[in-house]
């Protein structure tokens, strides 16, 4: 197998496991702070307004860790470097 | 396929481009400034006022409250900065219903320039706030040893601001258009709605952030602390 036979085949196996593996966690982690959130709204309605931002704000951040790793992806299949620069060099 | 409107170049000269991030941003930015030229132009006091300065005082009224919930005291000071914020990322988010739109946020050039501004705005408004030694003492905050822990994190944060916002849009983007090529019938248009909806939430996101980071190099919990007073 020569060099860009196996920069193709790991990046896309790697751009897979990547998307797989990295969302268990924040998608786990979004749900126990959802469940908690309804728990805490059902014990105090009043303080819905806080706890709803609050909430947001914690889903904003856990989910920009499943959204790096789908960015780190999209880089493996879309853009690419190290494939550009074979091509590149291979065409020469 | 095309990750970014970076990419879409509609005219090249030498090394000037004019992409399509480029041309989305200023018709976002005409739009939003043309609409508030056009509402403000007649602004009554009385009872009865137009509907459209109705709108624009909600708007106004509700972010200056987000803030003020957030922790700044005096949301007048910085509305023209995070306002300005989240409405443009707002309306740049929301024109995705539009066709032939591309989102300007959905290019990492935008997101890193919104968020070196909110980067560049801590410090102004903390040293407008508490003055040069006021601001620097933010560093020292919890203890002295938390120093390069805070300094990374200024850096931390801001990349992060700009992926998240970078990552949802772009990814919305995608989104649709592998299912355009996969059930190009009904299911875009709920994954083109869910990618507003996403873009409104980021919107509101990245605003309430950058109040806390505001907030928190203001130093507004000292401020708002009265130290409680015993009669001796």
């Amino acid at each position: 197998m020569d060099s860009t036979t196996i920069i193709a085949f790991v990046s896309i196996i790697v751009a897979g496991f990547t998307t797989g593996i990295g969302c268990i966690a924040p998608a786990l982690a979004q749900g126990r702070s959802v469940a908690t959130a309804l728990s805490s709204l059902a014990q105090q309605p009043d303080a819905s307004d806080t706890i709803t931002r609050t909430l947001f704000v914690g889903l904003a951040m856990i989910e920009s860790t499943a959204i790096y790793c789908f960015v780190v992806s999209m880089i493996l299949i879309f853009a690419n470097p190290f494939w550009n620069h074979f091509i590149a060099t291979a065409a020469k | 396929m095309k990750l970014s409107p970076d990419e879409t170049i509609y005219w090249k000269y030498g090394f000037v481009e004019i992409s399509a991030t480029l041309v989305w941003t200023w018709v976002v930015m005409l739009v939003l400034i043309i609409t508030s030229v056009l509402i403000t132009r007649k602004l009554k006091s009385e009872l009865r006022i137009s509907r459209w300065q109705c709108i624009l005082e909600m708007l106004v009224t509700g972010i200056n409250q987000q803030i003020k919930e957030v922790g700044l005291g005096h949301p007048e000071k910085y509305i023209w900065f995070l306002g300005t914020m989240f409405l443009f990322i707002a309306t740049s988010n929301l024109f995705i219903l539009f066709p032939f739109y591309e989102p300007p946020t959905g290019s990492l050039s935008t997101t890193v320039a919104l968020s070196l501004s909110v980067l560049v705005a801590v410090p102004v408004f903390g040293i407008m706030e508490s003055g040069i030694g006021g601001y620097l003492k933010t560093y020292i905050e919890p203890t002295f040893i938390m120093l390069p822990f805070n300094i990374i994190s200024e850096l931390s944060r801001t990349l992060a601001l700009a992926v998240r916002l970078f990552g949802n849009i772009m990814s919305g983007g995608v989104v649709v258009s592998i299912i355009l090529s996969i059930t190009p019938f009904i299911f875009p248009v709920i994954m083109n709605a869910l990618g507003m909806l996403t873009g409104l939430v980021q919107a509101y996101i990245f605003t309430i952030l950058a109040t806390v980071y505001i907030a928190a190099g203001t130093n507004e919990s000292k401020k708002t602390e009265e130290p409680i007073k015993t009669n001796k």
